[in-house]
C-alpha cells in the first residue's frame, strides 16, 4: 500500500506483511522473467534437450543456433524492420511536429475543426481499414513493398504523436517566439530554431513510442509485406517457424534476437518512455 | 497560446463574419501532410469499408455485385461471429480484472515500498514483456503451452498436478483462456507503470493526514489512493476494452482461431474471411462491427478526458 510506515513502531504483523509483500513481488518477477530466460536459454540447447529436460541449463553455451537463425533469414528481417521503423519514425515525428506547430503557433482558420480531424484519427483502428487498404495499395503499386508499411505506420501514428507534441507545445512559454517575430523571424525559422529544439523531450518520447509500435506491428506487416525478402521481424518469425520445421532451438534463438533490441531500447530510454506513456494517456 | 485559441474560437463562433486575412491560409502548409495522409490512408479506407461491406466479389471473375445489407444478415446467422464476439468480451472482462484492478493494486504495493531503487526496479521488470512484440510472446507461449516440450505442463508435472496437464491450445475449452492468460502476462506491467505514475502525483500530505487520523494501509488505499487515481482507472478501463476488441496478433500466432473456430476473435475472423477465403465483402462487414464497438469506446474516452480537463 502507499504508506510510509510510521517510524519506531515495531509491529510483528507489519514485519510479516512486509515479508509477504516482498515474497509476492519476487514470485511475480519470476513469473514474468522466467519464460523470457527459458526462451533465451532454449536458443542454446539442442532440440533433444528442449524436449527432454525443460528446466535444465544448456549443456554448452554454443552460439550455433543463433548463427543459424541469423543466416536463415533473421538478418534480412532485421534489415527490413530497421528500415521501416526508422523511416516511419522520422516521417511521423516530423509531420506531427509540423502539424502541432500549425495548430498551436499560427493564425490558421478553422483550427478546432482541424484539431478534431487529426485527433479523431486516434479512434480509428487499423483493423477496420485493412480490407479497403489492400485494394488501395494494389492500385498504387505499393502492395508487397515496404513503402506500404512506411506510409501506413506514418498515417496511423500521426494522430497520437500530434496529440503528444501539441499538448507539449501548448504548455511551452511563447515569449521567445514573440521576441523572434519582432526581430523579423519567419514561421519557418521559429519552428526549426526555437520550437522544435524546445520540444526535444517530447520528440524523443514520440520517437521511442513509435519505434515500439513499428517494431512490433503485425497486422499490416503480415498483409502488406508478406512475401520473402520484404518481411519484418514479427512476420519473419512466423515464417521461419514454418521453414526450419521442428528445429525449435533455432526458432527460440530467432525470437530472442528479435526481442533483444527493443528491451535494450526500453532500458536505455526508460525516462522518455514513461513520460510518453503517461502524457499520452492522461492529457 | 491563449491568443490563438481565442482567435480560433472566435472564428468558429462568429460564423465566418470576422476579419479574414488571406495570408492566414498559408498556415495550412504546416498541416497539409498530416491532413492528406490521414484523409487518404485512415479516413477514406474506413468509409470505403462500409461500401465494400455491401458488396460481394466473385473471386474467379472479379465481378462485384451490390447485395445491400446481406453481409450483415449473414453476420447474425454466423455462429463463429457470436463465438468471436463472446471471446472479445471475455478478453475485455479478464483484462479489466488483471490489467486495471490488478495493476492498480500492484502499483499501490510498489509505490508503497520505501526504497526508490526497488520501486524503479519492479516497475521496469514488470514492464519488460510489454516492450516485446506480441508475436514473440505469442510464439513463446505457444511453446510453453505445448504438451510435449512446454513449460506449463512440465511445471504441473513437477508439482504433482498431472491431472491438470493438457494440450492447452489444442483444447476447445481452454484455448481462448490460454491466449488471454498470455495477454495478461504481457500487458499488466504496462498498466502498472501508468498507475504508478498516477499514484506518484498524489500529494504526500494526504497520506500523512490519513496516518494522523489513524488510517491503516487498507483504509489509506481505499480512501486516498483509489479515489485520487479514479480518472486513471476510468481511462484504463476504456482503453482496455478498446484493445480487447482489436485483438488480433496473439490469437493469429497462437491458434489461428482454432481448434474448431473456438478461439476466434472478430479480428482473426475478419482476416480468415477477407484474406484466406477472399470474402472481402463479408470481412468488411465484420470490420464494421469492430468499428462500431471501438467508436463507442472512443467517444466514451473523449467525453471522459474532456470532462476531466474541465475539472482540473
Amino acid at each position: 500500500m502507499v504508506t510510509a510506515a510510521p517510524p519506531r513502531e515495531v509491529n510483528v504483523w507489519a514485519v510479516i506483511a512486509r515479508i509477504f509483500l516482498h515474497a509476492f513481488l519476487i514470485c511475480l518477477g519470476v513469473v514474468v522473467l522466467y519464460p523470457l530466460l527459458w526462451m533465451a536459454l532454449n536458443g542454446f540447447k539442442t532440440n533433444a534437450q528442449i524436449f527432454g529436460d525443460p528446466f535444465s541449463l544448456p549443456h554448452a553455451f554454443s552460439w550455433a543456433n543463433y548463427v543459424t537463425a541469423w543466416n536463415r533469414g533473421v538478418s534480412d528481417y532485421l534489415t527490413v524492420s530497421i528500415l521501416v521503423t526508422v523511416a516511419s519514425a522520422l516521417c511521423t515525428v516530423l509531420i506531427s511536429a509540423w502539424t502541432a506547430f500549425g495548430l498551436t503557433r499560427t493564425h490558421m482558420p478553422a483550427k478546432p475543426l482541424i484539431v478534431g480531424f487529426v485527433l479523431g484519427g486516434l479512434m480509428l483502428s487499423p483493423t477496420v481499414a485493412v480490407i479497403p487498404l489492400v485494394k488501395m495499395m494494389q492500385a498504387l503499386g505499393l502492395y508487397n513493398t515496404y513503402w506500404a508499411l512506411i506510409v501506413l505506420y506514418t498515417a496511423f501514428r500521426i494522430p497520437f504523436s500530434t496529440f503528444l507534441i501539441r499538448a507539449y507545445m501548448l504548455d511551452l512559454p511563447r515569449d521567445v517566439d514573440e521576441a523572434a517575430v519582432i526581430d523579423g523571424a519567419t514561421e519557418r525559422q521559429i519552428f526549426w530554431k526555437i520550437t522544435l529544439p524546445l520540444c526535444r523531450p517530447i520528440i524523443v518520447s514520440c520517437v521511442i513510442l513509435h519505434v515500439l509500435f513499428a517494431w512490433n506491428e503485425y497486422l499490416f506487416a503480415m498483409i502488406f509485406s508478406g512475401v520473402a525478402g520484404m518481411q519484418t521481424l514479427p512476420v519473419g518469425l512466423t515464417s521461419i517457424m514454418a521453414r526450419v520445421g521442428t528445429d525449435y532451438s533455432v526458432v527460440f534463438a530467432a525470437m530472442t534476437i528479435s526481442a533483444l533490441p527493443i528491451v535494450i531500447v526500453f532500458f536505455a530510454a526508460q525516462r522518455y518512455f514513461i513520460r510518453g506513456l503517461s502524457e499520452g494517456i492522461g492529457k | 497560446m491563449a491568443a490563438t485559441a481565442a482567435r480560433g474560437l472566435k472564428w468558429m463562433s462568429a460564423g465566418g463574419t470576422i476579419e479574414f486575412r488571406p495570408r492566414d491560409l498559408l498556415s495550412f502548409r504546416w498541416i497539409a501532410f498530416a491532413v492528406i495522409l490521414l484523409g487518404w490512408f485512415v479516413y477514406y479506407p474506413i468509409v470505403d469499408n462500409f461500401i465494400v461491406s455491401t458488396t460481394d466479389e466473385d473471386i474467379f471473375t472479379g465481378e462485384v455485385s451490390h447485395i445491400g445489407l446481406a453481409n450483415y444478415q449473414r453476420l447474425l446467422d454466423d455462429p463463429v461471429v457470436w463465438t468471436a464476439l463472446g471471446n472479445n468480451f471475455l478478453y475485455a472482462i479478464i483484462s479489466i480484472v488483471f490489467q486495471v484492478f490488478g495493476a492498480f493494486l500492484l502499483a499501490a504495493l510498489i509505490e508503497g515500498l520505501e526504497s526508490e531503487r526497488l520501486r524503479r526496479f519492479w516497475r521496469a521488470v514488470y514492464f519488460i514483456p510489454s516492450a516485446i512484440s506480441i508475436t514473440v510472446t505469442g510464439l513463446l507461449f505457444y511453446f510453453i503451452y505445448q504438451p510435449d516440450m512446454g513449460l506449463l505442463d512440465a511445471v504441473l508435472r513437477a508439482a504433482g498436478l498431472d491431472a491438470l496437464m493438457r494440450p492447452w491450445l489444442g483444447d476447445e475449452g481452454t484455448a481462448i483462456y490460454a491466449i488471454i492468460a498470455m495477454s495478461q502476462w504481457q500487458g499488466f506491467g504496462y498498466s502498472t507503470l501508468l498507475f504508478a505514475v498516477a499514484i506518484q502525483k498524489i500529494p504526500r500530505e494526504l497520506y500523512d493526514a490519513a496516518i494522523i487520523d489513524g488510517a491503516g494501509p487498507f483504509r489509506r488505499l481505499w480512501n486516498v489512493t483509489f479515489p485520487l487515481t479514479r480518472e486513471m482507472t476510468g481511462l484504463m478501463t476504456i482503453i482496455t476494452v478498446t484493445g480487447a476488441f482489436q485483438v488480433f496478433n496473439e490469437v493469429m500466432v497462437m491458434t489461428g482461431g482454432g481448434p474448431n473456430n473456438s478461439s476466434h476473435v472478430l479480428g482473426t475472423w475478419l482476416y480468415q474471411q477477407g484474406f484466406n477465403l477472399n470474402n472481402f465483402g463479408y470481412g468488411a462487414a465484420i470490420a464494421a462491427v469492430i468499428f462500431a464497438v471501438t467508436m463507442v469506446t472512443g467517444i466514451a474516452q473523449l467525453l471522459y478526458t474532456r470532462r476531466r480537463r474541465v475539472q482540473l
